[in-house]
């Protein structure tokens, strides 16, 4: 059944690919991330973070609380090169 | 790179009225908002109201932004709107980057921001949970209150919170069969009156109740759902199927808050606020001086209560910019006080638990 169950819509990463990787000892998200590239799509892990978060808090035995959140950093959305090579000339003028 | 004094990040209901009451201080205010309207989530409430009337009781939802607008319109000459912006990120040095529609890059470096971003549907976990069909009740509304269609014809609502039971009622309204509402919880979370509006229209509640699987093959045809214990766990036998085109899940929301945390603000995981929430102290500035934050970015609330936290951040943040008006002790008082109020009884408990372990000097 795991198979059949998305936890992140973007990337196509399904429950049983995160539980097995926590059985394997990945038990944070950004490892499970740089495997998977779950949470790397349109969304930036909104939807999947805190599952992710509650299957390692189960696997684990720890508080949400204690699991270590998920790393954010920019861009937020999809921003093409030229744009930022086009601010970039800008600010040198 | 384009100066601001303030940069307010989100038009909704906070960032609306974080931007009244800083123009209204006297400070330069540059709102970005990434849809190309202002209102945020109002934009689809079409129902009135609760609270009092200092936070717009009685009104509708789609009239708030209006209200707030004109409001803000009487200080124009400190206001600046860009609609269509969406952050792209919050740098260390202060820089905010933004994108305009898909074609115009550029950076902002204001004097002090308040992130009023707002907050994210949860999603569920079940089999098939990526079927055609399965929506979460902000697309629902979407799709109904803005833009006049209908998402199906027969609905199962999951969470019967404030949220699952108004958008019942609309679907109602808009001629669609609910066939039930479930919720996990062995309780209605939303308000006894919405609940027995539904209720008296034959809609049954199941509490204790959850989605089991999807079933269909190119949409959502049957949902299965079951009764669960008090540790949230499936009781076996207890399963029960509903033919549906459309299931919406409606399991709350939590707080957006991945610009804070790029920004170095120091986040906690408050399961009473809905997720990871910032450290604060009274003003709703964050640990990174002259990084506010209002609304339900600091935990999810009504937009009653993210109103209020967005004029209380504004007046604090003006404040702290140079612009303290001579009535700011006694509207700091009455915003607080209005928070107060909108917490009082067994929600505002749960929330006033969660900003005690958020809440610094």
């Amino acid at each position: 059944m795991d198979e059949n169950t998305i936890i992140c819509r973007c990337e196509d990463v399904t429950l049983k690919e995160v539980r097995d990787l926590i059985k394997q000892g990945y038990v944070t998200y950004d490892e499970i991330k740089r495997i998977t590239r779950i949470g790397m799509g349109p969304c930036q892990g909104k939807t999947c973070g805190q599952l992710v978060m509650r299957e390692i808090a189960n696997a684990t035995g720890q508080k949400m609380q204690d699991v270590k959140f998920q790393t954010n950093r920019p861009p937020v959305v999809g921003v093409k090169l030229g744009l930022i090579a086009e601010e970039g000339r800008r600010d040198e003028e | 790179m384009k100066q601001a004094e303030l940069v307010i990040i989100g038009g909704g209901p906070a960032g609306l009225c974080a931007a009244v009451s800083a123009a209204s201080s006297g400070a330069k205010v540059l709102i970005l908002e990434r849809n190309n309207a202002l209102g945020g989530q109002l934009v689809k409430q079409t129902h009135m109201f609760f609270g009092s009337e200092k936070q717009y009781a009685s009104t509708r939802g789609i009239d708030i932004p209006n209200i707030l607008l004109n409001e803000l319109d009487k200080y124009k000459e400190n206001v600046e709107i860009m609609t269509d912006c969406t952050i792209v990120g919050m740098f260390e040095d202060g820089v905010i980057t933004v994108i305009h529609k898909e074609d115009k890059y550029f950076k902002v470096k204001p004097e002090a921001v308040v992130v009023a971003t707002g907050a994210f549907e949860k999603s569920l976990v079940f089999p098939n949970n990526d079927l055609p069909g399965i929506y979460g009740a902000g697309a629902v509304q979407t799709l109904m209150n803005v833009h006049g269609v209908k998402p199906g014809d027969r609905v199962l609502m999951v969470g019967a919170g404030n949220i699952g039971l108004i958008v019942s009622y609309q679907l109602m309204q808009a001629g669609v069969k609910v066939v039930g509402i479930l919720d996990a919880a062995p309780q209605i979370g939303g308000y006894l009156v919405h609940a027995s509006k539904v209720r008296r229209m034959g809609v049954p509640i199941l509490t204790s109740h959850t989605v089991k699987e999807a079933i269909g093959t190119d949409c959502i045809e049957k949902a299965i759902v079951c009764e669960v214990d008090n540790k949230f766990q499936p009781i076996p036998g207890t399963e029960q199927e509903f033919d549906v085109d459309v299931l919406c899940i409606s399991v709350g929301l939590t707080p957006l808050n991945e610009l804070l945390a790029m920004r170095g603000c120091e986040m906690k995981f408050v399961p009473q606020l809905s997720g990871s929430v910032p450290v604060r102290n009274e003003n709703y500035e964050t640990t990174v001086e002259n990084v506010f934050a209002a609304g339900d970015i600091t935990g999810v609330e009504e937009a009653s209560a993210a109103m209020v936290e967005g004029y209380l951040a504004g007046l604090c943040a003006a404040a702290k910019l140079g612009h303290k008006s001579d009535d700011f002790e006694e509207k700091k008082a009455d915003y607080i006080k209005q928070l107060d109020s909108l917490r009082a009884g067994p929600v505002g408990e749960k929330i006033l638990s969660g900003i005690e372990q958020i809440l610094v000097k």
